[in-house]
């Protein structure tokens, strides 16, 4: 006599200790397999793109910290670089420079939490999710050194950036740098060779090349499938071609590709902000910009290579002091379009893994 | 037939003032112990975190499960509308009686036990296949889909790792010649854990399965399925699946002791507070483990029980009965050399031939 | 570095096979009109030498008008990019077709640009609202919804 079975649906989130924000995803499972998903967004809209064309464009900054709230403060530059793009300002030596050191660090740390987080959801019991957090603190002092916020930065301006490193920064800096690539390495061989792990991330969450590139994925996503495309090197902003560094890519798009390349990255952004510190120029760090900036009419893209993906901002100016439109061009969101198809076939155990994998931050996604 | 009749006990005289007197210190015994290992685990883990641990409630934190007690004996009691409320009610303390009754076996010293029962060991066995009745009523009474997966999980995965687990208790009954657990301490002129080496091992992870201990969480894996069975307990009966989790770590590190490390035997020490070290050591193993290894996946879990426990158990009792019956009288040390080669030979060579777990399925 | 290919150099290509749908060359974009955008995307995509195979962002401005929709297209073998705007005159019930059969990456921000401007895109497989709610009154990045701040 056949078995009669049925394919229940089941609700995870948005209310879940895994789904890294208010995420949720209505799955259709037969047993424990996954046949079916449904990803619901908006659970964190707050409007900021409609919120900010009644703010001045200085006023709209502190918003784009609240995109990435994870990763803070590499969000203000490609809108940043958008306006000044639109108004023609320039910006000095010495705040390129620093903006290449703080995002570099900023990469670094999400990188660290994404890491850790993996571990968490694949059931680590928070021992390497502490551990990373360890080295995420001298790093969030750093950054409270120099602007004193420790997790929403607000350090981007038009026309540079805004406080100078003190001078207790750079031998912090240093002394960092000295013993985050010992660190890693430690981590990486605690974690890399693991059985459990291997057997939890490889071969699992497979995005093929040809849908990576098909469905917009960007940043580590998009590299781990294959495709050595990464904008600090295809299309440099802010000083970038003047430093040597890799592109680490994957070959087999799963979730263990996800994680070696964020290691991988970890160490390149290292060698970036040693190069940076040798170069930093003396000089001003902010051009004097009107407090109600009035650009020109007209309209500007940019884009950098954020840690999370590829981060862009659309600006139209319409002349008046208020930003005409102000759209966000969400990586993490636009790297969620081919979840539904990572996912099926998988059982929940991997959901959660290869949900986790991509590395998504609800404040972006949802805007 | 069993034997009820209390032989060269160390407390002999009036049965029934027997009975009770053990009965009280026994529940006692565990209900100190668990609150000692809840305090235990949280500042040994916090060690391999990086951090200290509680350190608030009294000195050195040691107050910490008495604060807990008291929180959770405040809390609102939850019942779910629509859930089966006598299977829910009942759910908890079916599945923490068997852990007690399972103590009454154990021998904390040379004959001081509740009932020396000649068939100790096959009685525990036993008594710890119930405690999954009471988890699986727990997942089916709380009308959740969450506590559904769990508890299915639990099943399956306590189901699979009885074999195993049997088999190598087996090969200890052979050496020792007897089911007695104090006859099978007796019996340890050398602890087993060197004549059974991979007995030991397959013994510990299939307990590690049974309690329900990280590698194997995936229970009540609180990244996915976020506490599984006890979603929906709160209160008192949340408390007495906490205790029943810790009573049953307990339980299988005292287990532990008296197969493999020889239970209450050791110079110097009176022999009850080897006892406890022993046991204490076990824990610390078991907590060792969750703090480092992530967990599993249920089609892993299966894979790993049948296809590499259960064949390396089946050959572990097949050399095991060929030495007691070819050899019975080799010297110690050969054996101990011959297990523990034997041992690395084929867990190396069938780790190649293990493929974890199935891929993706086409939909 | 990515070359911003200036419009008028892809016109003088388009020309030959699609003189009569490309409004206008701008320094930076190129203009088009809506109905055709399915076609001239896909000679976009598959044409050798232009091969724009990454569909960087889609985005919708209201301008009192018309609403003008934005397409940013990059070749990662070339690297090479290029902006593609279409405009929609009709204010009540826009419609522009969809180019989800070309490039994947459009699904959720068309379904965004639905939700948020009330712009539909019909050849779509899932044109539902994706943040605010089935029911949610009006499309509220429009510039006569009210803006609260």
């Amino acid at each position: 006599m056949a078995l009669k079975t049925e394919p229940f649906a089941i609700n995870l989130g948005p209310l879940h200790p895994s789904t890294h924000g208010v995420f949720r995803m209505r799955a259709t499972m037969d047993g424990e397999v996954i046949v079916d998903l449904e990803p619901v967004f908006g659970y964190l809209h707050r409007g900021i793109e409609k919120l900010a064309e009644g703010r001045t464009y200085k006023q709209n900054i502190p918003f784009t910290d609240r995109l990435d709230y994870i990763s803070s403060m590499s969000n203000g530059l490609p809108y940043v670089m958008a306006v000044e793009k639109l108004a023609g300002i320039a910006v000095p030596e010495r705040a390129e420079y620093l903006r290449v050191i703080m995002a570099e660090l900023q990469r670094i740390v999400n990188h660290l939490i994404a890491v850790g987080t993996l571990a968490n959801d694949l059931g680590a019991f928070q021992t390497p999710f502490l551990y990373m957090f360890r080295e995420r603190e001298r790093i969030i002092d750093l950054f409270e050194m120099v602007c004193g916020q420790r997790l929403l930065y607000n350090y981007m301006r038009f026309g540079g950036v805004s406080h100078d490193i003190p001078d207790e920064f750079l031998p912090a800096l240093k002394k960092l740098l000295n013993r985050l690539p010992g660190f890693i390495a430690e981590y990486d061989q605690l974690l890399a060779e693991n059985e459990i792990l291997l057997a939890r991330t490889k071969g699992i969450g497979i995005l093929p090349k040809k849908l990576a590139i098909n469905s917009s994925a960007s940043g580590p996503v998009l590299r781990a499938s294959g495709v050595k495309w990464d904008i600090r090197k295809a299309d440099p902003y802010s000083v970038y071609d003047r430093f040597e560094f890799d592109i680490p890519t994957g070959s087999a798009g799963d979730c263990y590709d996800r994680y070696r390349i964020k290691i991988a990255e970890m160490l390149q952004s290292i060698r970036i902000i040693e190069q940076a510190i040798e170069q930093l120029p003396p000089g001003k760090v902010w051009n004097k910009v009107p407090l109600r900036l009035r650009p020109p009419v007209g309209e500007a893209f940019a884009h950098i290579e954020a840690p999370k993906g590829e981060l862009g901002f659309y600006v139209v100016s319409d002349g008046s002091e208020k930003p005409y439109r102000f759209h966000v061009r969400a990586s993490t969101l636009i790297n969620l379009t081919a979840l539904r198809d990572m996912i099926v076939g998988w059982k929940l155990a991997d959901a959660i893994v290869i949900f986790g994998s991509i590395d998504i931050c609800l404040g972006e996604v949802d805007r | 037939m069993i034997d009820f009749a209390p032989q060269e006990l160390l407390w002999s005289g009036n049965f029934w003032l027997h009975l009770l007197l053990f009965a009280g210190m026994i529940i006692t015994f565990i209900l100190l112990m668990v609150m000692f290992f809840i305090w235990y685990e949280r500042r040994f883990i916090s060690r391999f975190q990086i951090r200290v641990g509680p350190n608030r409630a009294g000195p050195f934190g040691l107050l910490q499960p008495v604060a807990d007690v008291v929180k959770i004996l405040t809390k609102e009691d939850i019942v779910p509308a629509r859930g089966d409320k006598i299977v829910f009610w009942l759910a908890p303390i079916v599945a923490l009686a068997p852990v007690f009754m399972m103590f009454a076996v154990i021998p904390f010293q040379g004959g001081a036990l509740l009932a020396d029962l000649n068939i100790g060991i096959l009685y525990i066995v036993a008594i710890s296949s119930v405690a999954s009745i009471g988890v699986f009523m727990a997942g089916w009474g709380s009308n959740n889909k969450y506590s559904l997966i769990g508890a299915m999980r639990d099943v399956a995965q306590l189901v699979s790792y009885e074999i195993p687990l049997v088999l190598s208790i087996v090969g200890v009954v052979l050496v020792a010649g007897s089911l007695s657990l104090t006859e099978i301490v007796e019996a340890q002129t050398v602890p087993f854990i060197l004549l059974q080496p991979l007995g030991f091992l397959i013994f510990f992870i299939g307990s590690l399965a049974e309690i329900n201990r990280t590698p194997f969480d995936l229970v009540e894996a609180d990244s996915e399925i976020v506490a599984g069975y006890n979603i929906e307990y709160s209160g008192m009966k949340w408390a007495t699946f906490f205790l029943m989790e810790y009573a049953e770590a307990l339980t299988s590190s005292a287990i532990i002791t008296t197969l493999f490390l020889g239970g209450w035997k050791g110079p110097l020490l009176p022999p009850f507070l080897w006892f406890i070290i022993k046991v204490v050591a076990v824990f610390s193993v078991i907590v060792w483990v969750r703090a480092t290894i992530p967990r599993f996946r249920i089609d892993q879990v299966m894979a790993f029980a049948w296809k590499f426990l259960l064949p390396l158990a089946l050959i572990n009792l097949l050399l095991t009965s060929m030495q007691v019956v070819f050899w019975p009288e080799a010297p110690i040390w050969s054996i101990i050399i011959a297990s523990l080669f034997i041992m690395t030979a084929l867990i190396l060579i069938w780790s190649k031939f293990l493929k974890m777990g199935g891929g993706r399925l086409e939909v | 570095m990515t070359l911003a290919l200036t419009a008028s150099e892809i016109a003088t290509r388009l020309k030959e096979g699609f003189a009569d749908i490309i409004v206008e060359a701008g320094p930076d974009s190129l203009l088009v009109k809506s109905e055709s955008l399915l076609d001239i995307a896909s000679f976009l995509k598959t044409e050798p030498g232009l091969d724009f195979n990454y569909l960087v962002h889609i985005t919708a401005v209201d301008y009192s008008d018309y609403f003008e929709l934005v397409y940013h297209l990059v070749s990662l073998k070339h690297n090479h990019n290029l902006m593609i705007k279409a405009r929609c005159y009709d204010r009540e019930a826009p419609t522009v077709p969809s180019l989800v059969s070309l490039w994947r990456g459009a699904e959720l921000q068309e379904r965004e640009i639905f939700d948020l401007m009330g712009i539909r895109f019909y050849g779509h497989p899932n044109m539902k609202r994706i943040f605010l709610w089935e029911g949610f009154p009006g499309h509220p990045l429009r510039r006569d919804f009210a803006n609260g701040a």
